[in-house]
């Protein structure tokens, strides 16, 4: 612990150093993080809430970063107290741009491995990502304590991967804190202090922005140039908007206000916005009277890569789906949305995300925090198509895919990473090709672990590729992926029709060779889930006007109760009474009835049950 | 009679009916209906309340119930006055079970007398029983035409032994003509019931039932598809995959075929499940619960509808008995269904009738779905444009379905 500590604003570059600590979920970054939390002195033991940094209660009960927090420790090392400034870094794959955004505010990183499982392929791109922003590497193993951990093999994994002797691994425990000390002081001996110019105009990097309910938005900030002071005006440099700091300070954890930050300094800035879009990551602060020229660069408006339609299942919750989802956007500048209207299942949004997880987080958000019970559509791509007319169109939805003859169709490509041991190379082979990928290149990282590349559509990862990766891996493979380019497909819409009618929730753009087998998985499905009408209902599929599957349910014959005399008469009311209750629940696709049940399980990708 | 008895209101036990009954009575029919819950033995289908000797414990006896449902009678005649219910004559009177034949012809006579003292019959009053091709006799059957019955309903189930067997029904088959020439010899009116639909029964099973049935030329047939309920052998059979459960397209199919061949023998449909030679062999005693007449049902688990009013005895023959000597009401619960419930039951009761519903008496939006309805064959498109809702012979098959609609639910 240090026993005086460097004071924020006044702090010579040369005593800070920026890191942050690459991991993958699970592997114990947060335990590890908390320890350094309680070594250094910021938060007393009595006062540690384990995973400290890990804010929302999602985060918690999936045991996963979503949203990074900067921490500034005291350490002193050789009689010289520094400022350790700990930025944490998202851990999921759908957030890699706000993980390079972290990476570019730190001068180092701490690679911390699971003793006893390996590196994993989130974290192999994301260490990627670090050695490309140039930052030192401190390779560490963590769970040394773990019966089953093999410090020494992961260390001549992590040896071989960054290019240093297995020695030079360090081995700590965050749960005993065996090593964390050490670890800390190798933080300040091996990576460089930042480095900036003091007397030139403010530039400061915004590498997390949070919606806070009381504070309105707060900013995470790096600062590279100059300095930023209390009250004085600042400027947005990807948008000119002009805002005033109303505070500035440094978390540690609990916010400090300071009289500003400095050069290499990490902080936060409040302005009194209220939107996370008005302070965007990846931007350039600077200041509005005395301007700096040139941005820091680097930045990139947030890309939605996977699109669904989100419906209320009642459909009275709409104005409150959309509030929910106003509120979500004011912290997540990636979230967008816009109405859309189902045949099928009424009002409800379409929504962006920046990948599966994203969906998946924001929809038990809206489920967990605001009471919202959700039917949520397939996830799909965004696919850009030129119909006859030659005129490029953006799809988002497969409602929008243009009728008639179709020139081109342009689906998103990803550079995908997948860890598995040797064994598996066959099963993840065969899986990549029957999704369309195309393999790229073959590593072993060590003797039994192999690193595989694939180009791969988006669109055949977005639905349960991971799944059916963790399956025939016996849940040993690791993935990564990010977007790469996109590629000319003959792609086509699979639409499905309930007695001719059309139901747009169920339509899918499939690539021509699993058209069919799309249509006949979801025609065999509907059939086991709408009961019997009064009149045949054939459930077709179709691309176009060609029909590819039928299916058909038959007509009921008989609904009627053989005997209503006096006795039965009450018992047979309340039946009829019941009906009605169950009726509300049914959606009509043109004269079908349809039960909410049906869609729900249509478009989840278990198997039905039995009607 | 379903042994289930519905939820409702608790009922007081004085018995007495709400003033506004006497004014909905006015204008009604008053029938009588005799629960008497006795079986030989239970049949494997049956979730009726009734008791084989052995089920029915001590405290009751087939021996005192003659003696015990009459005293509900003089009940009834006392609660009916005390509530201003208009005194009418009654209309028809229907003995049904368990087995009423069960009981000695002259218990059953002394229950009628009963009613008789009471209330006295209109003239050409309909009195009907129940009864097994068994439980009767040249004798029984003519003691009870003495005693003013004009009619019987034999459960013949059907002609077919394998069939029987399933049902767990133990009459022989070949009984059923014999009892048939009795009752006519009797001067009684003959209904039989037949049960369609049981498991393993075959088309051509049925095709032997139907033309047995009318082999032994009845006045009037009724048809019921087998209705597997909770708690009976038979669906602890099915559970166990030991019988085939039953099937709707097979019910269907059956219907279809009974339907028509009744029509070739001269038989027409009067209600879903209710054949008759023609409209003066109907159950008027059957018409009255579809079309909103007033009855009072005694004995165990028997239900009652007395100017809106609905209610239902307590169940068990012995509890029921306790009531009767304590001098009380025999009525477990009872409802006095709202406008909207009313509605809901004329329309279901009504529409079950080939003398229909009038559209005029729907709600707007069930008038708009007729022109549905005749597109889809479910209604009689002629009889709709006069203004009255029949159904055709699908649209029997599917009244549910079409209560929904003229309900707009």
């Amino acid at each position: 612990m240090a026993r005086t500590a460097p004071v924020p604003a006044a702090t010579e570059p040369s005593l800070i150093r920026n890191f942050c600590i690459i991991a993958h979920i699970d592997h114990g970054k947060s335990t590890l993080a908390d320890r350094m939390l309680q070594l250094t002195g910021v938060v007393a033991a009595r006062d540690m809430k384990a995973q400290y940094l890990d804010r929302m209660d999602i985060e918690r009960e999936r045991g996963i970063t979503i949203k990074s927090q900067a921490v500034r420790m005291p350490w002193e090392v050789d009689g010289v107290s520094y400022a350790l400034n700990m930025i944490d870094t998202p851990g999921h794959v759908d957030f890699t741009y706000e993980v390079s955004r972290s990476l570019a505010a730190c001068e180092g990183a701490i690679l911390l491995v699971d003793a006893a499982q390996g590196i994993e392929a989130q974290t192999l791109a994301n260490l990627y990502l670090a050695i490309e922003s140039d930052l030192n590497i401190i390779p560490v193993l963590n769970k040394i304590d773990l019966p089953n951990a093999q410090p020494e093999k992961y260390a001549e994994e992590l040896a071989g991967l960054i290019g240093c002797e297995p020695e030079e691994v360090l081995k700590v425990s965050g749960k005993t804190g065996e090593g964390v000390e050490a670890l800390l002081d190798e933080v300040i001996r091996q990576l460089p202090a930042p480095t900036g110019q003091a007397d030139a105009p403010a530039r400061a990097m915004i590498f997390d922005s949070v919606y806070d309910t009381y504070r309105g938005v707060v900013t995470y900030v790096r600062v590279v140039d100059g300095n930023l002071r209390p009250r004085e005006r600042v400027q947005m440099m990807s948008t000119g908007s002009t805002h005033e700091l109303l505070e500035i300070g440094v978390s540690s954890p609990n916010p400090v206000p300071t009289k500003g930050l400095g050069v290499g300094e990490v902080g936060y800035l409040i302005t009194g916005v209220k939107d996370v879009r008005q302070s965007k990551v990846g931007d350039t602060v600077t200041n509005s009277v005395k301007p700096a020229t040139e941005s820091l660069g680097g930045y990139e408006e947030p890309k939605p890569m996977v699109f669904s339609g989100l419906y209320p299942l009642d459909g009275t919750d709409y104005p409150a789906l959309r509030d929910a989802l106003d509120k979500l956007q004011l912290n997540d500048a990636a979230l967008i949305y816009e109405p859309e209207t189902s045949v099928a299942l009424g009002f409800g949004f379409r929504v962006g995300f920046l990948g599966l997880l994203h969906l998946e987080i924001t929809r038990q958000r809206l489920e967990s925090e605001f009471n919202l019970d959700l039917i949520s559509t397939a996830p799909n791509v965004v696919y850009e198509v030129m119909g006859e007319d030659k005129q490029m169109i953006t799809v988002t939805n497969p409602s929008e895919f243009p009728d008639g003859k179709i020139l081109e169709v342009h689906e998103p490509m990803v550079a995908a990473t997948i860890l598995a041991p040797s064994e598996f190379i066959g099963a993840v082979m065969e899986l990549c090709q029957n999704r369309r990928g195309t393999l790229r290149g073959m590593d072993y990282l060590s003797e039994d672990r192999v690193e595989m590349r694939y180009h791969l559509p988006l669109a055949e990862i977005v639905f349960d590729f991971f799944d059916h990766l963790k399956s025939r891996t016996r849940g040993y493979a690791s993935l990564d992926w990010k977007a790469d380019g996109e590629q000319v497909a003959d792609l086509v819409k699979v639409d499905i029709l309930l007695q001719g009618d059309q139901v747009d929730a169920f339509s899918a753009i499939t690539h021509r060779d699993k058209a069919y087998s799309y249509g006949t998985m979801m025609t065999g499905k509907l059939r086991e889930l709408i009961p019997r009408q009064q009149f045949e209902v054939p459930i077709q599929a179709a691309i176009g006007s060609r029909i590819i599957a039928r299916e058909n349910i038959r007509a009921i014959r008989k609904d009627v109760l053989a005997k209503c005399y006096g006795g039965d008469i009450s018992r047979k009311r309340k039946l009829l009474e019941k009906q009605k209750e169950g009726k509300k629940r049914m959606k009509m696709v043109g004269r079908v009835e349809v039960p909410q049940e049906a869609f729900i399980a249509a478009l989840s990708t278990e198997e039905p049950k039995k009607k | 009679m379903p042994a289930v008895l519905p939820d409702g209101d608790p009922a007081p036990a004085d018995g007495l009916l709400p003033a506004s009954c006497a004014h909905e009575a006015a204008g009604r029919s008053m029938s009588f209906y005799v629960h008497i819950p006795f079986c030989s033995v239970r049949c494997g289908y049956c979730d009726f309340n009734t008791y084989t000797a052995t089920e029915l414990g001590s405290g009751a006896t087939q021996a005192s119930y003659a003696a015990t449902v009459s005293r509900e009678i003089d009940f009834a005649r006392q609660v009916l006055d005390s509530s201003g219910i208009p005194d009418r004559r009654i209309d028809t009177v229907f003995f049904g079970g368990g087995t009423p034949t069960l009981l000695p012809a002259a218990d059953l006579a002394r229950v009628l007398g009963r009613i008789k003292t009471n209330f006295g019959l209109v003239p050409g009053a309909e009195v009907t029983t129940e009864a097994n091709p068994d439980s009767v006799s040249s004798e029984s059957l003519a003691e009870l035409a003495a005693a003013g019955f004009t009619r019987v309903s034999f459960g013949m189930q059907s002609a077919v032994p394998h069939v029987l067997k399933v049902l767990d029904r133990t009459h022989n088959p070949e009984r059923v003509p014999q009892a048939v020439a009795w009752a006519r010899e009797a001067g009684l009116e003959v209904s039989v019931d037949l049960i369609y639909g049981t498991p393993g029964e075959s088309l051509a099973d049925w095709r032997t039932s139907v033309e047995a049935a009318l082999g032994y030329n009845p006045d009037h047939i009724s048809a019921y598809a087998l209705i597997i309920e909770d708690g009976t052998k038979l669906a602890a059979q099915i559970r166990r995959g030991q019988v085939p459960d039953i099937d709707d397209d097979d019910h269907a199919e059956k219907y279809q075929l009974a339907d028509e061949l009744f029509a070739a023998a001269g038989f027409s449909w009067y209600e879903v499940s209710n054949w008759s030679r023609g409209p003066r062999h109907a159950c008027r005693h059957n018409l009255a619960y579809w079309q909103g007449g007033d009855w009072w049902g005694a004995g165990p688990g028997a239900h009652s509808h007395v100017g809106g009013l609905r209610w239902w005895n307590v169940k068990h023959p012995a509890a029921y008995q306790q009531r009767i000597d304590a001098g009380i009401s025999p009525s477990a619960g009872r409802e006095f269904p709202d406008a909207q419930a009313v509605q809901l039951e004329r329309t279901m009761l009504l529409t079950r009738l080939n003398t229909g519903m009038q559209v005029s008496e729907l709600e707007p939006a069930g008038r708009k779905a007729v022109a549905g309805l005749i597109a889809d064959q479910l209604v009689e498109p002629g009889q709709a444009l006069a203004g009255t809702i029949v159904l055709t012979q699908r649209g029997r098959l599917l009244a549910d379905l079409v209560v929904r609609e003229l309900l707009d639910f």
